[in-house]
């Protein structure tokens, strides 16, 4: 069979926007999944009942649930539950966050319990509450501690975000996807994003493998 | 908030029916696809343990590959592009003679992509279990089968019971995707209910209901799993929460 590389590069423009989308797509999930899920670990170590019951069932919830089931959830659901449209890429970016803030929660709360408990009783003793024990003393130590693993979940969520295509924003793998289909190049596409996806990710495993190894030789 | 409620749109037929069937998949998916996962998983693992240089690389390639590359775009691989680079009657046999080719495609697509998440698993599991396990067994004159056949997965398998679990969980889950190729297990079937119905929210909340009940269901046979093997006095099991 002849492998036809021009329709890749006829077809460059569309693609590369594509990857663009699913970086940003990529970066705020990240960006707003993290700050959901340190909310939803504080308030699952919260002191109380309610709080951590709540937060605990959101969680577990939602770790049950494919990531498809979340995003359609997201993309049919939400605008006859609220009445407003807000569009492909936000309703991806919504249910990625709801989705990805329950496993970052999962990673962090396994870093703050790494952190020895006497050293939030000591904050409280100095007159500290509880959210600026965990603000000043806990957090920073516990985010430089799991940051190896954050950053794996973060390339997982890279490659998660391809999942945007049942609902057809157009990110990279839908740009290929639509290419390929349309003009009738499926093993050139395909190819094509597996190999992208694959550079990306590796280098991206190098990366954090390099960063941790630095990381440990500075905290000898 | 103006939405007319309709459960019982659940209860009629067609509509249960399918759901059902769906649910029927998305488990036939999932038992083949963990099986391959759980073999492969277990040789990978094991190979990326053992002291060989050559199998070491060879083991870290494969993981690295699967672990690489998104699901979505290893399935669309295995049922777009893997028959047509295939030599002609593999190819022919895998788009003609092969009957259900979307479900075999992604009960072994999934179990592939799982198998190097399980290596994984198997790998710190047997990590776990310390140098001194395998050294006490080789001085008492076993050999590297022996030692991984009677002591490191034995003892390992009970370390990894959890993670496996989780894993077992995410293959369920992730058999979703079949809906991309057009299968149509319990996803695909409560989108299709929904565009039938326009009861979108009631059949969604259905199929969620029945994934949570599946993940219970599984994470329950698991402890239960692990209190029957647990072997007395040597491995704390499960951490207190």
């Amino acid at each position: 069979m002849d492998f036809d590389i021009v329709v890749i590069v006829r077809n460059f423009s569309l693609l590369a926007e594509g990857m663009l989308t699913t970086l940003r797509l990529t970066a705020l999930a990240l960006l707003f999944g993290l700050a959901w899920g340190t909310v939803l670990t504080l308030a699952r170590l919260a002191p109380g009942r309610l709080l951590p019951a709540l937060a605990s069932l959101y969680v577990n919830g939602i770790r049950a649930v494919p990531l498809i089931m979340v995003i359609f959830w997201i993309y049919f659901l939400l605008p006859v539950l609220s009445g407003t449209q807000i569009g492909p890429f936000y309703s991806a970016l919504v249910a990625f966050v709801l989705f990805e803030g329950a496993y970052f929660s999962e990673i962090i709360r396994a870093g703050i319990k790494s952190i020895s408990q006497g050293q939030l009783r000591a904050a409280l003793s100095t007159g500290m509450s509880y959210l600026q024990g965990m603000r000043y003393i806990i957090l920073p130590q516990a985010f430089r501690k799991m940051a190896p693993v954050l950053l794996t979940q973060s390339i997982a969520l890279f490659q998660d975000t391809s999942l945007v295509y049942v609902v057809g924003l157009m990110d990279f793998m839908t740009a290929s996807a639509m290419v390929a289909s349309r003009d009738g190049r499926l093993v050139e596409l395909y190819s094509f994003a597996a190999l992208v996806y694959l550079v990306i990710s590796l280098a991206a495993t190098l990366a954090v493998r390099h960063m941790e190894k630095k990381f440990k030789a500075g905290a000898q | 908030m103006n939405y007319q409620w309709q459960w019982g749109v659940l209860l009629r037929e067609p509509y249960l029916g399918w759901l059902l069937d769906g649910v029927k998949w998305t488990v036939a998916i999932s038992v083949v696809a963990f099986a391959i996962a759980m073999t492969l998983g277990i040789a990978v693992g094991v190979a990326r343990t053992l002291r060989n240089r050559q199998v070491l690389r060879v083991a870290a390639v494969y993981v690295s590959l699967f672990r690489s590359v998104p699901l979505l775009v290893q399935l669309f691989l295995w049922y777009f592009v893997v028959p047509e680079i295939l030599p002609e009657p593999f190819g022919y046999w895998l788009k003609r003679d092969l009957s259900n080719p979307e479900y075999w495609t992604t009960a072994v697509g999934l179990g592939l992509f799982m198998s190097a998440r399980i290596a994984e698993q198997i790998r710190a599991a047997i990590n776990a279990c310390g140098a001194g396990l395998g050294n006490a067994a080789r001085a008492q004159g076993m050999g590297t089968v022996q030692i991984y056949r009677h002591i490191l997965l034995p003892v390992g398998f009970r370390y990894a019971l959890p993670t496996l679990t989780s894993e077992l969980l995410n293959t369920v889950k992730n058999s979703s995707l079949a809906l991309t190729i057009g299968m149509l297990e319990l996803t695909g079937q409560s989108r299709q209910v929904e565009a039938y119905t326009f009861k979108g929210i009631e059949t969604f909340t259905a199929s969620t209901t029945i994934y949570i009940l599946m993940s219970l269901a599984v994470i329950f046979a698991s402890r239960h799993l692990e209190r029957m093997m647990a072997i007395p006095g040597m491995l704390s099991t499960r951490d207190k929460d």
